[in-house]
């Protein structure tokens, strides 16, 4: 892919988060910024290539180490957010 | 990687993507929020297994291993997390984004055919711009995600630490940066990238610490904002749409957090980022305090009043998060309720230290989300209720903020609780001000009485003296 087809991905992505993120209600705010947290842990594919890679002693422990940081955060982002999502409940019918 | 399964793999990339602003529009409502979260999960499954079956892998077993121990503490520290420890937790996490990003920057740079970013055999030009940046604002993202952890756990005191010259200090390491990156373009060398490395992680140290406690809910967004422009950087570099949608997702999260929190303290972002704020007054400076008349009340007089009230409205603040006391609270809540009383939260934007934190701990005693309200959506009300009570929040009802120009706080949008009939304000002593250091009127209006204790320890008795 060229730089401008990429770039054009980056404004509109810019956009499209401009919208959806004034759309989340602000009671959900902190589960808002774990599960950012957890998807911006996405730089796990640069971990995976740096560590799967021949070639480079350090470069593949420096992957190595990339890896475990970032899965620490997927998993760990995402498990605090379902915990804290599945708090938040309705008023009960009687 | 063929040309044939090429265009497959982008699709992969594309699909994790979208389902990664899935995840965000479920937030819109709790309703719809779980469902979000789990195609994050599926986005993040997506990405990871394409990447793994896409790419020769000389090491399976070191990368089973490492996500292996990466995931098991990443979950482990969730489910045990206290939720009133949030704030340190998210913090934590976005230095870990950051530092993974400065290793994969390193990585690439280290082993540039393994990315396919070589021309030739330099690294082409616009990678190392994306590389350099990706590092420097990881590094950022880095060490001030510490500092910020280290200051809302305690560690540190929360208190602004201000260096004599510091603006110019930061602006010049800044602009030392941005020139290392473009000498990058032209010198592929080690010590460059190094500079940029050592030089970043410095700035993020600078940056944060003269910020006060008071003021982290914004710098907590804003470390978000940095985590997901440094993952953006990299997606550049690799040339990956499901990175680059991300970052670009969140790095817009974090700023318009950022831009909510300045707003509901009426300060603006350079002033929040000029850090001061919160500071400890300067001996001798401001005129002295005069010695008002101020009610006290006990938890029975609370609990009378309160039983009486057609409508309470309580506007919980940080120090109901310290002593813990929002499990009582909802006990509290649920008496009244039960002898007809109508109860109701407020929250103010910027109540805690990071946004929503009041929320997540309402919702974890079990409080409904439909009896929590946001400023704007409540502050009609106050007029017609009987009881507005205040427990560990300070700055946010203070009504200098409306009328008082000179006041640090002016302009900041408050509740008003002045014209409740009756007001209760849960204190642990008429020592302390808030964060910002101002008196405030409420504690000596007329219909004001001052509950002096713990929080917690306030609304057991309250609890106890509602079930006689």
């Amino acid at each position: 892919m060229d730089f401008v087809s990429i770039l054009s991905i980056f404004v509109m992505a810019c956009f499209v988060g401009y919208y959806v993120v004034w759309s989340v209600t602000p009671a959900l705010h902190t589960p808002l910024m774990a599960v950012t947290n957890a998807i911006s842990s996405v730089i796990v594919v640069g971990a995976l290539i740096a560590g799967a890679a021949d070639g480079s002693a350090v470069s593949k422990w420096l992957g190595l180490g990339a890896i475990v940081l970032a899965s620490v955060n997927i998993f760990g982002g995402f498990a605090v957010t379902e915990r804290m999502l599945a708090m938040y409940k309705k008023k009960e019918k009687k | 990687m063929e040309a044939a399964s090429s265009s497959w793999v982008s699709l992969a990339y594309l699909i994790a993507g979208v389902l990664f602003i899935l995840a965000l529009r479920g937030l819109s409502s709790p309703a719809t929020s779980r469902a979000g979260n789990r195609y994050g999960m599926i986005g993040m499954t997506i990405a990871v297994v394409t990447t793994l079956i896409t790419h020769a892998i000389a090491s399976l077993p070191e990368i089973l291993a490492a996500l292996a121990i990466g995931g098991g503490i990443g979950f482990v520290t969730a489910r045990r997390i206290k939720m009133t420890d949030m704030p340190q937790l998210v913090a934590a996490f976005h230095s870990l984004v950051g530092l993974a990003a400065v290793l994969v920057g390193w990585a690439a740079y280290l082993n540039p055919g393994a990315f396919g970013i070589l021309e030739g055999a330099e690294i082409a030009a616009h990678s190392r711009v994306e590389m350099g940046l990706g590092i420097a604002i990881g590094a950022i993202t880095f060490s001030g995600s510490i500092i910020a952890f280290l200051k809302l756990a305690g560690k540190m005191s929360g208190s602004p630490i201000m260096l004599p010259g510091r603006h110019v200090l930061n602006l010049g390491t800044l602009a030392l940066i941005i020139g290392l990156v473009g000498c990058f373009t032209q010198d592929e060398a080690l010590w460059v990238i190094a500079a940029i490395t050592a030089l970043s992680f410095a700035i993020g140290f600078l940056l944060i610490i003269p910020i006060g406690g008071a003021d982290m809910p914004v710098v907590v967004s804003m470390l978000n904002s940095y985590s997901g422009w440094a993952a953006a950087a990299m997606g550049f570099t690799l040339h990956n749409t499901a990175m680059i949608i991300t970052g670009a997702l969140v790095g817009s999260s974090g700023a318009i957090l950022s831009y909510i929190m300045c707003k509901a303290m009426n300060r603006s972002f350079i002033s929040v980022i000029a850090g001061g704020f919160g500071a400890a007054p300067e001996a001798g400076g401001g005129p002295a305090k005069e010695q008002r008349p101020w009610k006290r009340g006990s938890a029975e007089d609370a609990a009378y009043i309160m039983k009486e009230a057609e409508t309470v409205i309580i506007i919980p603040g940080y120090g109901m998060a310290v002593s813990q006391a929002q499990h009582v609270l909802r006990e509290m809540g649920d008496q009244l309720k039960a002898g007809g009383v109508n109860v109701k939260y407020a929250i103010h934007p910027v109540a805690g230290r990071m946004p929503g934190h009041m929320n997540v701990l309402l919702a974890e005693a079990n409080v409904p989300y439909d009896e929590v309200f946001e400023l704007e959506d409540i502050n009609g009300e106050f007029a017609q209720a009987d009881v507005a009570f205040i427990i560990g929040a300070n700055d946010v009802v203070n009504p200098a903020a409306k009328t008082d120009k000179s006041s640090p706080i002016y302009g900041m949008p408050v509740f008003d609780v002045d014209k409740a009939k009756t007001i209760f304000f849960v204190k642990r002593s008429m020592g302390g001000v808030g964060y910002a250091g101002v008196d405030n009127d409420v504690f000596y209006m007329d219909q004001t009485m001052m509950l002096l204790a713990d929080a917690k320890k306030m609304v057991e008795d309250i609890v106890k003296a509602l079930a006689h």
